[in-house]
């Protein structure tokens, strides 16, 4: 799973940006807000609204939340979308947000067991 | 009408002839001979070669298999899409049997997801039918059938059986009578244009006005390009099923009728032959 992460480089880019703002509109066709919340027992991220390349996937996402919470690489994450269903590793998460997001932003659930089905 | 059922049996029961070669570069005791199948479209890679896997591991020993994956001229196959999609996207137009290497080792990571046991398919599978029916019905529908009911539309489709599997997803075809079709018709769009996997979008099957929108509504929305102009040669061809449907059918008759087991319209937009 690890060699799957992405470059240092886009990591840095995700670690630091803070919760969206109004200063980066050239950004924002390229970038959606997506909205984390945990389920269950999962350590909640104090930070929740992330703004998020279109093109990111689910796995990449996944990564970075892992990362993030400093989760054991042996833990495994679930991301699921409306409370229903979870999209495929590969899935952009720009179509998430086109499809299923709401008030301008991509409500994602986490979970480090199986939520939902 | 009754016609229309026939069409959902067709595609459930439509196949690919296919040869599976060993990729060369694999460690084997003897020769491994070609080995042919007739692959169900509707149904998914890892989910019908255990026999595949068999043949060859008679010829390989067990420290030289890792997990097997498929190519079809250098580009791996994703399990996880239908096999229908698969051959319709990369191999339309080419030569019967369908060729496909197998690989034991060197696994693409970053082309493929893993697939250790049949539980990942299933997992996928439902997964796409609640997201589908969360376009269709707001998930009204998946939510209100019962385990053992999900049960039956993976069982159906594990086993090949129609009649099992369709006795659950015609409560998934359901609609309003007076909305005139689902809420949004759940489809993808492949096609090589760009580097995104696929176009995902909203998408109505019944405009406003109450008029109801066709195949070609939704290209000219969603990838124009793929719509030939006035006094042009046809540069695409756009595939459901490895047929081209008219432009002009409505679009919730294919998402009912020519909709893959995961409840998606998958339609691949390929180069058109140019002889």
């Amino acid at each position: 799973m690890s060699d799957n992460a992405e470059s240092p480089t886009e990591t840095q880019k995700e670690d630091t940006p803070p919760p969206s703002d109004e200063s980066t509109i050239s950004e924002e066709k390229k970038k959606i807000d997506v909205l984390l919340k945990a389920v269950g027992d999962t350590p909640i991220m104090k930070t929740k609204k992330w703004a998020v390349d279109r093109g990111r996937t689910v796995q990449s996402l996944s990564q970075f939340i892992s990362r993030f919470l400093k989760l054991d690489a042996s833990e495994q994450l679930f991301i699921y979308v409306n409370q229903s269903f979870a999209p495929s590793p590969d899935q952009d998460v720009g179509i998430l947000f086109d499809c299923f997001g709401s008030d301008g932003k991509l409500v994602l659930h986490y979970c480090k067991s199986q939520a939902w089905g | 009408m009754a016609d229309d059922k026939d069409v959902l049996r067709d595609v459930w029961f439509g196949r690919i002839p296919t040869c599976f070669t060993l990729n060369q570069d694999e460690i084997t005791e003897r020769e491994a001979e070609p080995y042919y199948l007739l692959l169900p479209r509707v149904s998914y890679l890892t989910l019908v070669t255990d026999k595949v896997k068999k043949h060859f591991l008679k010829v390989m020993r067990p420290e030289d298999v890792e997990e097997m994956w498929f190519e079809y001229e250098g580009t791996p196959l994703k399990w996880h899409y239908p096999i229908g999609v698969l051959f319709d996207f990369h191999a339309s137009n080419t030569v019967l049997p369908w060729s496909i290497t197998v690989h034991f080792k060197n696994f693409p990571d970053h082309d493929l997801l893993h697939c250790p046991s049949s539980s990942v398919i299933e997992a996928h599978f439902m997964s796409s039918i609640k997201e589908a029916d969360a376009l269709k019905h707001k998930s009204q529908v998946i939510n209100d059938m019962q385990k053992k009911d999900h049960k039956q539309l993976w069982m159906g489709l594990q086993n090949d059986k129609f009649d099992q599997f369709w006795a659950m997803n015609r409560k998934l075809m359901e609609y309003p009578t007076e909305e005139g079709g689902f809420r949004y018709v759940p489809f993808r769009i492949y096609q090589t244009m760009s580097d995104r996997p696929f176009i995902q979008k909203l998408f109505r099957p019944v405009s406003p006005e109450g008029n109801v929108l066709t195949l070609g509504d939704l290209l000219k929305e969603m990838y124009p390009a793929a719509l030939p102009n006035q006094g042009e040669q046809k540069r695409y061809q756009v595939v459901i099923h490895g047929i081209e449907p008219l432009l002009e059918t409505p679009l919730q008759w294919l998402s009912e009728h020519l909709s893959h087991p995961d409840n998606f319209l998958h339609i691949c937009i390929i180069q058109a032959p140019t002889d």
